[in-house]
C-alpha cells in the first residue's frame, strides 16, 4: 500500500519533472485572477457610478442602458461560455497569448458582479448624506467623491475581496481555451499518469489553501475596518 | 422524519442496484469507454456513438454475448474509467505507449494510424523538421500530445477536443496540429484551407485497453480480435468507414484533399 502510494507519488510529480506543471499552473493562475480581479473592478467602478447617478439623477440614460444590457448579459450567461466566445468569435483569427484572452474574459464577467457590489454600497447610503453634501455647497459629483465613495469603499471592500475569492475558483475553467492553468496543471499530470488521486487532490489542495489564505486575509480586513467605527 | 428516512433508503437501493449493473458479468453488458470526438473511429450521429471502435466493440461483445454500452468521455479519462472499473474496455483509437502500459493492459492491436500534421494550405510547414520554435494544437493526452514534447522551443496548446485545436488552426492562432490520420482527414474535408502533410509525425497501431487484473477479459477479446481478423469482418469495418473518400469527392473543392488522402494512404500500406 505505501509502496505503490509513494510509486504514484513519485510518478505523478517527480518523473519528468511534473511538479513544474503544477507550479506553472499556479503562478498563471494567480497572474490570471489577479488582472481580471483589477480590469473587473475598473469596469464595475464605471458602470456603477453610471447606474447609481442614472438612479439617483435620472441623467445618463442612453449609458445605463448599456450597461443593463451588459449586466444582464454577463450575469445571465456562464463563464466558461463567455471564455469560448471571446477566445473563438471575438478573437477569431487573431493570434493572442491565451492568458490575455482569459484575463479579459474573466475581467468582464467579475466586472459585472463587482458593478452590483459598488452600485448597493452606493444605494446603501443614507440619502441624508447625499443632501447634507448638496447643502454644503457641493455638486453632485463632488458630493460622491468627498461624501458618499469613502464610506462606500469601506463597506464594500470585504464583498470586493470575496468577489476576489471566487473569481480564483472560476479561473480553473480556463483549460478550455488551452490555457495551462492549476487545474489543467492537474489534467496534464492525471493524462500522463492516468492515476486521478495525486494530481486531482493535489490541486484541490492547492486551491483550499490559497481559499483559506486570503479568507483570512478578508476578515483581517474586516476587523481592522470595524475598529475605525468605535 | 420517517418519510425522509424511507426516501433515503430508496434512494440509496436504487443507486446500489444501478451501480451493479455496471459490473460486467457473464452475459451482462460489455462498457464501452470512449471519447466520441474522433471520427472516424467514434463519433455522435444522432442520438447514437457510432465508428468503427464501436462497430468493433460491439462485434466483440455480441461474440461474448454481452451487450454493449458506450460512454462517452474526455478522452484522457478513458484509462482512469478502465483502470478502476468505471469501464469494461476503453476503445479509443489508443496507441500503446509504455506509459500506458504501466497502468492498463492492452489487447492485440486492430488498426494502423499515425499522427499527422496539419496545417493552413499556404504554411510554410513541409514536415516534421519544421515544427520547431512553432505554435502546435495537440488534444490532451493523446500520443500527438505526448510525442510533440520533444520538439525543440516549440509551444504547445492542449485541446480537450481534436476539433478546437484544428478550429484554432483555421483561426490563426496556432500554426499546425498534430492528430491521428483518419480524424485529421475528417477534419481538412470539413474545412477549407487545410492540408495534412504527406510526412506522418508517427506511425503507431490502436489497441483496446483493459484493467491490469481482468486478465479474463482480455484473453477473451484477444480470442474474439482474432475471429473477427480472420473472418474478414474487421477489415469490412474498417473499410465500411475508410474508404468512401471517393464517394465524396463529387463536391469539387475536395479533390484535392481525396487525392492527398488517398496518397497518405498508399503510404500507411
Amino acid at each position: 500500500m505505501w509502496e505503490t502510494f509513494k510509486e504514484k507519488f513519485y510518478e505523478s510529480f517527480i518523473v519528468e519533472d511534473r511538479w513544474k506543471y503544477i507550479t506553472n499552473g499556479l503562478r498563471t493562475t494567480l497572474i490570471v485572477t489577479f488582472a481580471a480581479v483589477i480590469l473587473g473592478i475598473i469596469l464595475g467602478f464605471i458602470v456603477a457610478m453610471v447606474r447609481s447617478t442614472h438612479d439617483k439623477t435620472g441623467k445618463l440614460k442612453l449609458s445605463n442602458v448599456l450597461c443593463t444590457i451588459y449586466l444582464t448579459v454577463i450575469r445571465g450567461t456562464p463563464v466558461v461560455v463567455q471564455l469560448l466566445i471571446i477566445n473563438f468569435i471575438v478573437f477569431a483569427s487573431v493570434r493572442i497569448n491565451t492568458i490575455y484572452v482569459a484575463i479579459l474574459a474573466f475581467g468582464i464577467n467579475s466586472g459585472a458582479y463587482v458593478a452590483e457590489i459598488i452600485r448597493g454600497g452606493i444605494m446603501s447610503i443614507d440619502q441624508g448624506q447625499f443632501e447634507a453634501g448638496r447643502s454644503l455647497g457641493f455638486n453632485y459629483l463632488q458630493t460622491l467623491r468627498y461624501i458618499i465613495l469613502p464610506q462606500t469603499i469601506k463597506n464594500v471592500l470585504p464583498s470586493l475581496a470575496n468577489e476576489f475569492i471566487v473569481l480564483l475558483k472560476e479561473t480553473s475553467v480556463a483549460g478550455y481555451i488551452a490555457l495551462q492553468d492549476l487545474t489543467k496543471a492537474g489534467d496534464i499530470i492525471r493524462s500522463r499518469t492516468f492515476d486521478a488521486y495525486f494530481s486531482l487532490i493535489s490541486v484541490a489542495l492547492i486551491y483550499l489553501v490559497m481559499v483559506m489564505g486570503f479568507s483570512y486575509l478578508v476578515k483581517l480586513l474586516e476587523r481592522r475596518l470595524q475598529k475605525s467605527e468605535r | 422524519m420517517k418519510k425522509l428516512i424511507a426516501a433515503a433508503l430508496t434512494a440509496s437501493m436504487i443507486f446500489s442496484m444501478s451501480a451493479m449493473t455496471l459490473c460486467a458479468e457473464e452475459g451482462g453488458t460489455l462498457v464501452m469507454a470512449t471519447n466520441a470526438e474522433f471520427p472516424p473511429y467514434e463519433y455522435h450521429e444522432g442520438d447514437d456513438i457510432v465508428g468503427i471502435d464501436a462497430e468493433i466493440a460491439a462485434a466483440i461483445a455480441e461474440d461474448l454475448g454481452m451487450t454493449l454500452e458506450i460512454q462517452d468521455m474526455a478522452f484522457d479519462s478513458i484509462l482512469a474509467a478502465v483502470q478502476s472499473g468505471k469501464a469494461d474496455i476503453g476503445v479509443a483509437g489508443m496507441t500503446v505507449t509504455e506509459d500506458r502500459l504501466k497502468n492498463v493492459s492492452f489487447s492485440d492491436t486492430y488498426a494502423e494510424a499515425a499522427q499527422v500534421i496539419i496545417v493552413t494550405e499556404d504554411s510554410e510547414i513541409a514536415g516534421p523538421d519544421d515544427l520547431v520554435g512553432k505554435y502546435i494544437g495537440v488534444q490532451l493526452g493523446t500520443t500527438g500530445d505526448l510525442y510533440s514534447e520533444d520538439i525543440e522551443d516549440a509551444t504547445i496548446e492542449r485541446y480537450n477536443k481534436g476539433f478546437e485545436a484544428v478550429q484554432s488552426l483555421i483561426q490563426n492562432k496556432i500554426d499546425a496540429v498534430i492528430i491521428d490520420r483518419e480524424p485529421a482527414k475528417v477534419f481538412v474535408e470539413e474545412n477549407e484551407g487545410l492540408k495534412i502533410l504527406d510526412e506522418a509525425f508517427t506511425e503507431e497501431e490502436y489497441a483496446i485497453a483493459i484493467a491490469k487484473d481482468n486478465t479474463e477479459l482480455l484473453d477473451k477479446v484477444n480470442a474474439s480480435l482474432a475471429d473477427l481478423k480472420e473472418s474478414g469482418k474487421l477489415q469490412e469495418i474498417i473499410d465500411k468507414y475508410i474508404n468512401t473518400d471517393t464517394d465524396n469527392s463529387e463536391e469539387a473543392d475536395t479533390e484535392a484533399v481525396s487525392e492527398e488522402a488517398t496518397e497518405t494512404e498508399s503510404a500507411a500500406e
